[in-house]
């Protein structure tokens, strides 16, 4: 486990070094909760300093092949690799620290954000600080009560508590559902930026537009199966939208263009390269 | 008045008869009336309650009245108490449909505050330990704890329902399941102790409690009353913590996995 505090901001290993093959890899991996089958024989893989948006309509198991990769949930069939080693086989503990979680809805627990920030790990003021500036937040407010954050606030505070614990993979649960359109942009940037910095993002979406938006690579889920190519194509056309699917189980960064028919977000298809 | 249905000549003491107890019904008759004026429907159940209570109760003096006698060993006494935390446990169970594994947490909770209170009570010999103070204690024990029981075990549960957010942003931050239970399981054991607390400091002023009002009506000195009061409550504030914390922890870690992940209490949408 790297130190405390040193995780985003420390000169990330260089994410091509030959011996690394995909930070996290699903292998069939099924999940059944009672009767309910929730992922049937998913195989995918993350990769490295990049963001990879797994799509999908709702209910088509995207958060729970999500919470397979710090074990919130484990697998009742298949594995998951991360790093090549089997999930299963790494302590839990170890294993969060270095593939942290930001969830749907803002978590700050009661108390500060300093508070919030000593929950995940003990450092000085100072790393603490970079922290909040490092999400975009004023570097003053660790003495602030975590109730008079906004959520767009509340979330990026979230971002800067996990990575706190420098982790090597942001898993984000729709991050983005609760917020409004600015504070989703920014969330945004930043989940871009620090795939830039080497951070493998994982990133559930069932936003089209912010798909195009953010997306390297893209996972689409259907009813628990990775679609295939033409099924991917198709979701991501939806509403209107042309995305280029690919021919695997993990898609190319889906190209496109135009408005995702909600107003107050357009989309440049031709943004950032990676 | 209890001239006429005393039957014992110590009339200034609580002592009271057969006739007495026909005459206190009038008081279940007080209820009963205002059940029909008010069309409360609670006529049938004030009768069955009332009448259920005179069996029970009578039943129990029978079995007390054999336990209590000299030539019984006191692992009668003993095995009456098993019998009230057995029950007691299954009583929890049915109070807290949602909670799982009630019985058997409710059982060890109860039956640890038993044997570490009345240790306590016996072993610094507080009081002389036979039937006459054993059963009444452990009642004292056991009933007191029930309800403290009930409302750790519910707030357990309902603080991981409401919270299983923030309980799983503390696991995913690294955070062993024991430590990201501790402080929804600390609020838990407040709510369950502070009723607790809240009736120890108003006892005397406000009511005056069980043990100390049966001393008075037995005719015994105010004080004597008032020591054997205090060691009660203490008694049942020492019971309420103990099967409180034994519950909300034992219970809460039936509710992580041995690699710290969250059980599912409800199903999630996919």
């Amino acid at each position: 486990m790297p130190p405390p505090g040193t995780g985003p901001l420390r000169a990330r290993r260089n994410p091509v070094t030959p011996s690394s093959g995909p930070v996290l890899a699903f292998e069939r991996v099924c999940v059944r909760f009672g009767d309910t089958e929730i992922l049937r024989s998913v195989s995918a893989e993350v990769a490295d300093a990049s963001v990879t948006v797994l799509a999908g309509p709702s209910g088509s198991g995207k958060t729970t092949l999500l919470r397979l990769c710090n074990r919130l949930e484990i697998p009742t069939g298949g594995t998951v690799r991360f790093r090549g080693e089997d999930l299963s086989r790494l302590d839990p503990q170890t294993l969060r620290r270095r593939v942290g979680m930001v969830f749907q809805r803002p978590t700050l627990f009661a108390g500060t954000i300093g508070e919030n920030f000593a929950v995940a790990a003990t450092a000085d003021t100072a790393t603490y600080e970079r922290h909040l500036a490092l999400v975009g937040l004023p570097t003053d407010w660790l003495d602030r009560p975590a109730d008079d954050l906004s959520g767009g606030e509340a979330q990026r505070a979230c971002l800067a508590r996990t990575l706190l614990t420098g982790p090597e993979v942001l898993l984000m649960d729709e991050p983005t559902s609760s917020l409004d359109p600015a504070a989703t942009r920014t969330l945004e940037e930043l989940g871009v930026q620090l795939a830039h910095t080497g951070l493998a993002v994982l990133w559930v979406s069932h936003d089209l537009a912010q798909v195009r938006r953010i997306a390297d690579a893209c996972i689409v889920l259907q009813d628990g199966r990775v679609a295939d190519a033409a099924g991917a194509r198709a979701y991501l056309a939806d509403r209107g939208d042309t995305g280029d699917a690919g021919d695997t189980d993990v898609t190319g960064r889906p190209g496109g263009h135009g408005s995702d028919g909600r107003g107050g977000r357009e989309e440049q298809g031709e943004g950032r390269t990676g | 008045m209890t001239t006429i249905l005393a039957t014992s000549t110590t009339v200034t003491t609580g002592y009271v008869g057969w006739l007495g107890l026909v005459a206190s019904l009038s008081l279940v008759g007080i209820a009963v009336a205002i059940s029909a004026w008010q069309h409360l429907d609670l006529e049938r159940s004030l009768i069955w309650a009332s009448a259920r209570a005179i069996v029970q109760l009578l039943a129990v003096g029978a079995v007390l009245a054999v336990v209590f006698s000299p030539r019984v060993p006191l692992a009668a006494s003993w095995a009456w108490v098993l019998f009230m935390v057995v029950f007691a446990a299954d009583t929890i169970r049915r109070r807290a449909p949602e909670v799982p594994g009630a019985r058997r947490l409710a059982l060890a909770s109860l039956g640890l505050a038993t044997v570490v209170c009345l240790g306590v009570l016996f072993g610094l010999r507080i009081f002389p330990l036979n039937a006459r103070t054993l059963i009444p204690l452990a009642g004292m024990v056991v009933g007191n704890s029930l309800t403290a029981t009930v409302v750790a075990a519910r707030r357990v549960v309902a603080e991981f329902t409401d919270k299983r957010a923030e309980v799983e942003a503390r696991l995913a931050l690294g955070i062993s399941s024991r430590d990201s239970a501790r402080p929804y399981v600390r609020d838990a054991l407040r709510t369950a102790m502070i009723s607790q607390i809240e009736s120890t400091k108003a006892v005397g002023l406000v009511f005056l409690p069980g043990a100390m009002t049966g001393l008075i009506l037995a005719g015994e000195k105010p004080l004597q009353a008032v020591l054997v009061q205090a060691a009660v409550m203490f008694l049942i504030l020492g019971a309420v913590a103990t099967t409180a914390a034994a519950m909300s922890l034992g219970l809460s870690r039936r509710l992580f996995t041995a690699d710290h992940r969250l059980v599912r209490l409800a199903r999630p949408v996919g």
